[in-house]
């Protein structure tokens, strides 16, 4: 008791001696330098937006005072590199369109279906092997599936299509299918796993089948995810370079069918860049008002998929 | 004790929306902390109204009432934990050390340095027990032994002799009580001038929370402690002066013994004999 | 004879359950598809290259003649890419987690950050690299250098590193940054003694994959000019270079079926660094979240 007594006095002198100053007496020069350089490098982002649209339209502006905005926007044929030269973009947007719709109405059934399947049906363990080998697919790079494409989907197909030229959208589409499914499948399964169960039993307990519970119930509660899944891998698909580059060819056209060799407006820009185009001048330019349309398309499509994801967040929680 | 006795009639009985302090020279303890006009609100729904009490130095403060009366946000106001919750906006003062607390021209990680806390459930770094203690007292510049003051925070908080052959395997090892007791060793060796404690106890079971009383008694001659607690037992048990919150407004604050025995208002007294709540 | 309403409602619910059973075997049919398309893929790409893969195919450069060719000078060429990339996008991108997460005030700036973050992750790799050839081949001169390809790469996959960051800060527990604010910590300090240490393995994951992305990426390096015939090894960061990706589609662009098979034997050196790489990641991701239980 002594001791105690003895402490606590102690104590109590420490706390008299102890001056308290609660203002901002120092300024932390240290840390303030730290964090605003970490501001900083928050900052390259930014400015990294900024470079690419200054860059994209500075170069864009100076093709447009060559050609007018209406040739290239409507016109039907592209010639960049020889006289008599033509700058209408339609075929190269084409040949990305016949790629994308082509890997679409492959990608987004079998997607969603292994989304299905991850969320609704398959057990724990199953979900241990099948996610795996899905982020293995995602994390391939493009010149291994174009190499895929052009060595073993095209004479595969070939042998099954008569018709099909060496170099073709169809193989290109169903190669960018596959890069693409990952995409759809691990985003939707997220979505669809975000669905509270008490939704799934609510269904069960008036007597739906499992079909039923899945196709009226659950998708349609995930849809905002499922679609904002669609939408970005579209804005991949659309912005795939390497597997189109070496399976669909380098013809641009208007071909309607999957047969014909066509050309994107990635492998236009690969083209070009192979060869050793100087700087400045008009095919040089091609590139920037190329890129500038791809970046603007990809860049909707993403921005639409946010906001279907920020606006019809399904809260459950 | 016996000085508080002399109290009973010069503690102003507070009701709701009343918002003038205790005179201080009628309270008999020295005010360290005063609570002066306070009110609360989360995005603009109020939580704390209009609320004044003064915190008597090396005392035990107990804020009781039901959950949801706001008086965790009124601890966590204190040494402004409330700036790291969105939407929170605090009106009135709260004097400690000449200065209101959230006055512009006060840092709150000064604030912080000498106001402790701990929390309603046991969170311990993910590292060793001895860096749980040694962190603080480092970062703020202590140099005097490290170990020492390891030692002397841990038999504080009457955890050394269960830890002393384990200070360098990691915290999260220990049993909930134990984890507990680590974090409050870990605000003592920050020799804090306030200690803060937001139902230390809820999330223990009663052996761990005897344990945690006890401590509590030991500490009170040496500390000064303001704890939020939902049991009122635990309350009387252990503090000086209560005060308790009813939806944010303060019903009633007084000398422990009083506001259990004679309360002075009749909510008081259907709160502490449990007719409600 | 009339049936009762209770039996037409049974075979009615057996259709219903037949419905039910296939649409599930298409399901976990279809999934397996994507399975057996990467064996597949694996598999092909196997059998066309393994028997190219010897010491001689490593330690050689590129050549007009396939059975002296090799990828000597595109594995260094890769791995110093990958190591100039790592130190320029990992602190930056670790750092703009860590503003972006623990010190920025969460007001209409960071929410733009973020918005703008989430963008550039979606731009295609090949506008990238027509920025990268605007800005540090022909801008700032860099030439069809290393540094070029490093820098353009590090703009490429710092979205990627700062959304993984965040995501793994995020996991941290509010309750441990109080605690060490109730200790009188200040932000930076909580951030750097418990939220980095806390979120590291998370982070590094994240890291990892990005790198990984960032060695398999062949079209912007096509755009600043990665050489396809380099018979030399790089000896600073201004040298010109090639990569794995490169030599792999400098090699399936040519028509002849030799070159087709170097390809699929430079591809298999291309999987299995990006392997070792991945092992790594889940290897330390095991290891520090053994030591933190």
């Amino acid at each position: 008791m002594q001791m105690r007594e003895m402490e606590t006095l102690k104590h109590s002198d420490v706390n008299q001696a102890k001056k308290i100053d609660i203002r901002k007496t120092r300024v932390r020069w240290g840390e303030f330098l730290i964090e605003s350089s970490l501001g900083l490098c928050a900052m390259i982002s930014i400015f990294t937006t900024g470079v690419i649209i200054f860059i994209l339209a500075q170069e864009s502006l100076g093709f447009f005072e060559a050609v007018s905005p209406f040739d290239f926007f409507f016109g039907t044929s592209w010639v960049p590199l020889f006289e008599p030269s033509s700058y209408g973009v339609l075929p190269l947007l084409w040949g990305t369109m016949l790629i994308t719709i082509g890997a679409a109405l492959f990608a987004i059934p079998t997607g969603l279906a292994s989304a299905i399947y991850l969320s609704e049906y398959a057990s724990p363990r199953m979900r241990a092997v099948v996610k795996p080998v899905l982020e293995v697919l995602a994390g391939i790079p493009t010149v291994v599936y174009g190499y895929f494409a052009l060595t073993f989907v095209t004479p595969l197909l070939r042998k099954m299509v008569p018709g099909l030229e060496v170099f073709n959208a169809l193989s290109g589409a169903i190669v960018v299918g596959v890069m693409i499914l990952p995409t759809i499948a691990t985003l939707s399964d997220n979505a669809l796993r975000a669905v509270p169960d008490s939704l799934r039993q609510g269904a069960y307990a008036l007597g739906a089948t499992s079909l039923e519970v899945t196709t009226r119930v659950v998708v349609p509660a995930g849809l905002s995810g499922v679609m904002a899944s669609f939408l970005l891998a579209i804005s991949r698909a659309i912005g795939e370079t390497m597997a189109v580059t070496l399976a669909a060819g380098a013809t641009p056209n208007l071909s309607l069918t999957f047969l014909e060799s066509i050309q994107t407006m990635t492998a236009y820009i690969v083209q070009v860049s192979m060869g050793d185009t100087p700087a400045g001048g008009i095919a040089y330019q091609t590139l920037f008002a190329v890129a500038g349309l791809l970046f603007v398309i990809t860049l909707i499509l993403n921005i639409v998929s946010q906001w279907i994801l920020s606006k019809f967040r399904e809260v459950y929680e | 004790m016996s000085a508080i006795n002399l109290l009973e009639e010069s503690i102003v009985e507070k009701t709701a929306g009343e918002s003038e302090s205790i005179p201080s020279q009628t309270f008999p303890d020295e005010v360290i902390l005063d609570i002066d006009n306070v009110s609360i609100s989360y995005s603009g729904n109020p939580a704390v109204k209009h609320v004044s009490f003064p915190i008597a130095k090396n005392r035990i403060t107990s804020i009781i009432g039901p959950s949801g009366c706001g008086k965790s946000t009124l601890l966590r106001s204190i040494n402004r934990m409330n700036d790291f919750i969105d939407g929170v906006t605090v009106d009135g003062n709260f004097i400690y050390a000449g200065h209101n607390v959230y006055s512009s021209r006060i840092d709150p990680v000064e604030v912080r340095r000498n106001i402790g806390m701990v929390f309603q459930k046991p969170n311990p770094f993910p590292k060793t027990i001895y860096k749980n203690i040694s962190w603080g007292p480092q970062i703020n510049g202590f140099t005097g032994s490290m170990d020492e003051l390891v030692e002397k925070s841990l038999r504080q908080a009457a955890l050394w002799d269960e830890v002393r052959d384990r200070l360098h395997e990691s915290a999260l090892g220990l049993s909930g009580g134990q984890q507990q007791r680590l974090c409050i060793a870990r605000a003592l060796a920050m020799e804090p001038d306030i200690l803060l404690m937001d139902e230390p106890c809820s999330a223990l079971d009663p052996i761990s929370t005897s344990h945690i009383e006890d401590l509590l008694f030991d500490l009170k001659s040496r500390y000064t402690i303001v704890i939020v607690t939902h049991n009122m037992q635990q309350a009387a048990r252990i503090s000086d002066y209560t005060a308790f919150l009813e939806m944010g407004d303060l019903i009633e604050f007084g000398i422990t013994d009083q506001l259990f025995t004679r309360p002075n208002q009749k909510r008081t007294e259907e709160y502490v004999t449990g007719r409600f709540g | 004879m009339k049936r009762s309403p209770l039996e037409l409602s049974n075979t009615n619910i057996q259709k219903r359950h037949r419905k039910a059973r296939m649409f599930r075997l298409l399901c976990a049919g279809v999934t397996w598809l994507g399975a057996a398309l990467l064996a597949i893929l694996l598999i092909q790409i196997t059998l066309d290259g393994i028997k190219w893969l010897d010491i001689q195919f490593l330690t050689s450069f590129p050549s007009r003649f396939p059975y002296k060719a090799g990828v000597k000078s595109a594995l260094v060429g890769t791995l110093w890419l990958i190591t100039m990339i790592a130190i320029v996008s990992i602190p930056i991108g670790v750092a703009t987690a860590l503003y972006l997460e623990e010190l920025s005030h969460k007001g209409r700036i960071a929410k733009i950050v973020e918005v703008n973050i989430a963008n550039l992750a979606g731009v295609p790799s090949i506008v990238y690299g027509i920025i990268g050839l605007a800005i540090f081949v022909r801008g700032l001169g860099f030439e069809r250098s290393l540094v070029s390809g490093a820098l353009t790469m590090s703009l490429l996959i710092l979205p990627v590193i700062i959304i993984a960051s965040r995501e793994a800060i995020k996991t941290v527990p509010m309750s441990i940054r109080h605690a060490a604010y109730a200790l009188g910590a200040t932000k930076l300090q909580t951030a750097w003694a418990h939220v980095l240490p806390a979120s590291f393995p998370g982070i590094l994951t994240g890291v990892i994959l990005a790198l990984s992305r960032a060695i398999g990426e062949t079209a912007p390096l096509i755009m600043i000019g990665a050489l396809t015939y380099v018979a030399f090894l790089p000896e600073g960061p201004m040298d010109s270079f090639t990569a794995l990706p490169i030599q792999i589609f400098n090699w399936v662009s040519r028509p002849q079926q030799e070159f087709h098979e170097l390809a699929a034997g430079g591809i298999i050196v291309l999987l299995v660094v990006l392997l070792t790489m991945n092992a790594t990641a889940i290897f330390i991701r095991h290891k520090t979240e053994k030591k933190l239980q």
